[in-house]
């Protein structure tokens, strides 16, 4: 009897989950860094950084879905390779990502079960050993769910239940959730806290990346901190502070890397007012002058990106007004925002901004066609002057002109992004994540490259989710949560800290 | 290949040496190169085998056969290099040629009775790109409800059966010659050379490879997907049409029936010669050298008294031979180039 206490403890204080110096490196970057997490049972241990810290690729490597370069995983005290997310599930470890995995045209249970219907000796899924079963499933969370309701009809709360239902219904023992109540309302987030704290005290592990200090404080009993893809700290929640934990994301020196800002803003150039969107909330208003750069601060899917596609026409407005220069202009499309002067550089380079399998030539000269023209036909001379001075001016490494854009690295291909709208000499350029996955030296480039825009009277919307970046180029900064531009900061009374409070909806002081 | 490793540095020195090189590669590279030359190893093969293939009625019958597949080539190599494809094109070429022979019958004039047949296939071509672009209904769906729709409007107009006794003055655009050369095929040659002109250097063409290539890229880059789109099918139709309005005045009927399936060789074709059912890539060029390349493989079973029931079989392996020998050898130089950088 005695013995039998002793080794309960022994089991409850041996973390259930523990990772050893992980370290993985992808082409350019290095994600993780010599990276530790333990994880006890029945405890939700949180899991925070700033974008970009590392927090996914962790869980990943978690999951199987990705193999570490170097470092170990222990579970339940064994040592552990998982080299595919089958063999994490195996284990008991089930990830619940942030874009939910499902088949909307069918129904919960056959959502619940995939691949492990029960069927019958002819192969014929037996529906009603199925729906019983995803009746006992449901019913272990506590949650009131139809098991034959189409996944498709459910609101994104359920569907994310669903999930949860899914990981549970495989024994699992781990549970890793990325930013579940992302998409949730402040109600929904409180049901499913409620439910994780009940599946914390039944003794199931779980993971917990969030970037809401609130929910955070509310619901984790321990707290990991990663920063530039490297660990910070551990704690347990009670003897740490909303203030020390954003000191623990965002400490570190800004450096000098970053662009000498002008002395001169002129006069203003666009001015954005009441601006409402299909897919944003709020009514925005801002302004944007001749030589200035305007930073958008907030945390993803803060409804930054959805604020620069209404202003360029790439989505619908639904009330408000833009004013160039003075004159109220319509743009109902990207066509009429690059013929009044304003570029978009979209923050998903592969998907929405480059032409992969076509060359540089053709990439650049995409925005000018009626100008590399004459008489209906494309005029092949002068579109080759437009795309070698687009590589001297940049500075492109590539063959020659003819390369196609697909074997260009990152760097270079945003680059060539960025000729096609110097192509329109612009009067306002809209960056949407310019840096995102490109090397220091590329990125120091596009940097000063932004900055010597300005200089010559152009206005720049920068749009990032990396604060220093923010801090370092802009003159004046945004933030947004929520769908609405929540404060604004002038460069020199910025700091990371007041950005992230206010990204992460805690009120300013 | 070698290229793409060494790209991050030190590229600008032996800029034109290498440019050069880079050049002939792409032509060895391109489909239409490869196709040429296959289709030059079967004709010699066929001459020497049979001795009757380069001569002049024997080439004239083999182009006057694809003469009208030639001219609706030009229209789905734009279709396809958009990132879609038009069924309907044998639906319409029917019914183009039979809406220009019952107005023949009712004996309006030429020109009218022509405009005739080939306004309903622009009128097809503009609504399935309506369709396609406001409606979003996929081209897949739009263009085989077109196919059905043209093909049914050409037999209730028909009552089914030919249409026959048309003037003989018509016949002159499918029978006639100038310079000794069938008229049809002129005419088949300027669609084609016209065709992949525009498609080449036409800053308004041009912007079908932008859509084809990314969608998304190039309606933020500025370019009216929709219009473009709507264009493409507009000019399939038409080309269909007009294809079949002269197929009738080479045939002297017009019959409701005929087309069945022509959507399916043509876009094998084009595929053969280069086009990507992905959209972005693709010539005019390339689809008449599939077109061509094809029939040659038919002529010879032809001379070589193979049975005709042999020749949809044939055209199915080359289909498939050239997409996977296309397909292997992208995924060999992805790999051989992911062991380089990785």
């Amino acid at each position: 009897m005695i013995l039998s206490i002793k080794k309960f403890t022994y089991i409850m204080k041996q973390p259930l989950l523990e990772a050893r110096g992980i370290t993985k490196e992808f082409p350019g970057t290095r994600a993780l860094d010599n990276v530790h997490l333990d994880l006890l049972r029945g405890e939700i241990h949180a899991v925070m950084g700033e974008n970009g810290a590392g927090k996914s690729t962790l869980m990943k490597i978690l999951a199987g879905v990705i193999a570490p370069d170097t470092g170990e995983l222990w579970l339940e005290g064994q040592r552990a390779t998982f080299l595919t997310p089958h063999q994490a599930l195996a284990h008991g470890i089930a990830i619940v990502y942030q874009e939910l995995n499902m088949v909307p045209t069918l129904s919960v249970a056959e959502n619940l079960f995939p691949g492990r219907l029960p069927t019958d000796r002819f192969g014929m899924v037996r529906y009603g050993e199925l729906f019983r079963n995803a009746e006992q499933a449901i019913r272990a969370l506590n949650i009131d769910l139809d098991p034959h309701t189409l996944v498709g009809d459910l609101s994104i709360a359920h569907q994310q239940l669903v999930e949860i239902a899914k990981a549970l219904s495989r024994q699992c023992k781990v549970l890793i959730l990325d930013e579940p109540t992302s998409a949730l309302t402040d109600r929904e987030a409180d049901m499913l806290l409620g439910l994780l704290r009940r599946l914390a005290d039944d003794g199931l592990g779980i993971l917990y990346i969030s970037h809401k200090l609130k929910e955070v404080f509310a619901v984790a009993d321990r707290v990991t901190v990663l920063r530039d893809g490297k660990y910070v700290g551990t704690h347990p929640i009670s003897t740490t502070s909303p203030d020390a934990l954003i000191r623990m994301m965002v400490g570190r020196d800004l450096g000098t890397l970053y662009p000498q800002r002008s002395e001169q803003i002129g006069k203003p150039l666009l001015q954005v007012q009441d601006l409402c969107g299909s897919r944003f909330a709020a009514q925005n208003s801002f302004e944007l002058h001749q030589g200035e750069i305007v930073g958008f601060a907030g945390l993803i899917g803060a409804g930054r990106t959805e604020l620069a596609r209404a202003i360029f026409g790439a989505d619908r407005k639904l009330s408000g007004q833009i004013i160039l220069d003075g004159t109220p202009i319509d743009i109902e499309s990207p066509k009429q925002a690059i013929e009044h002067g304003i570029g978009y550089l979209p923050e998903d380079r592969k998907a929405a901004g480059v032409f992969l399998e076509m060359s540089l030539r053709l990439n650049v000269a995409v925005t000018v066609l009626h100008e590399v023209s004459s008489g209906g036909f494309v005029q092949a001379a002068k579109e080759r002057v437009l795309a070698e001075k687009s590589v001297q001016q940049l500075n492109i490494s590539t063959l020659n002109i003819e390369q196609e854009v697909r074997r260009l690295s990152g760097g270079n291909q945003q680059k060539v992004l960025v000729a096609k709208w110097l192509a329109i000499h612009p009067k306002i350029l809209i960056v949407d994540e310019p840096t995102r996955g490109i090397d220091v030296g590329a990125k120091r480039e596009i940097h000063f490259l932004l900055r010597t825009l300005a200089d010559s009277g152009v206005g720049v919307v920068l749009i990032s989710s990396e604060l220093p970046e923010v801090l370092g180029m802009c003159d004046r900064i945004f933030v947004m949560h929520d769908g609405a531009i929540v404060a604004e900061f002038k460069a020199e009374a910025a700091t990371e800290e007041k950005i992230m409070r206010v990204a992460s909806g805690q009120t300013s002081e | 290949m070698q290229n793409a490793t060494s790209l991050d540095k030190n590229t600008s020195a032996p800029k034109a040496v290498s440019a050069q090189r880079n050049f002939v590669m792409r032509m060895l590279r391109a489909r239409e190169f490869t196709l040429v030359g296959m289709i030059l190893v079967i004709g010699i093969a066929l001459q020497l085998t049979t001795g009757r293939f380069f001569t002049i009625p024997n080439l004239n019958a083999i182009s006057l056969g694809f003469a009208t597949s030639a001219i609706i080539v030009v229209g789905m190599t734009a279709a396809l290099v958009s990132g879609g494809f038009d069924l309907s094109v044998g639906s319409v070429f029917a019914m183009g040629g039979v809406v220009t022979a019952i107005a023949l019958r009712a004996e309006l004039p030429i020109p009218l009775s022509m405009l005739l047949g080939v306004g309903s296939g622009i009128l097809a071509g503009l609504i399935n790109g309506i369709l396609i672009t406001k409606a979003q209904i996929n081209p897949f769906i739009t263009t085989l409800g077109m196919m059905g729709i043209a093909r049914g409007i050409s037999l209730a107009l028909t009552g089914g059966t030919t249409i026959a006794g048309l003037p003989s003055e018509f016949y002159v655009f499918g029978q006639g010659k100038t310079f000794d050369i069938p008229n049809l095929i002129l005419i088949a040659l300027f669609a084609i050379i016209i065709g992949d002109l525009l498609m080449r250097r036409s800053a308004a063409m041009r912007q079908i490879y932008y859509v084809g290539g990314n969608e998304e890229a190039a309606r933020l880059s500025g370019i009216n997907v929709d219009r473009v789109k709507i264009g493409v099918y507009l000019l399939s139709g038409f080309l269909a049409a007009l294809a079949g309005v002269l197929s009738v005045s080479r045939f002297t009927v017009g019959d409701p029936g005929t087309g069945m399936g022509e959507e399916l060789r043509i876009i094998a074709a084009c595929i053969i010669g280069g086009c990507s059912l992905r959209g972005g890539k693709g010539t005019v060029i390339g689809g008449l050298f599939g077109l061509i390349f094809v029939g040659f493989i038919n002529n010879a079973m032809i001379l070589l008294r193979v049975p005709v029931y042999w020749q949809q079989l044939t055209t199915g392996v080359v289909l498939l031979l050239a997409v996977g020998f296309d397909t292997l050898s992208q995924r060999w130089q992805l790999r051989s180039r992911g062991r380089k950088t990785v």
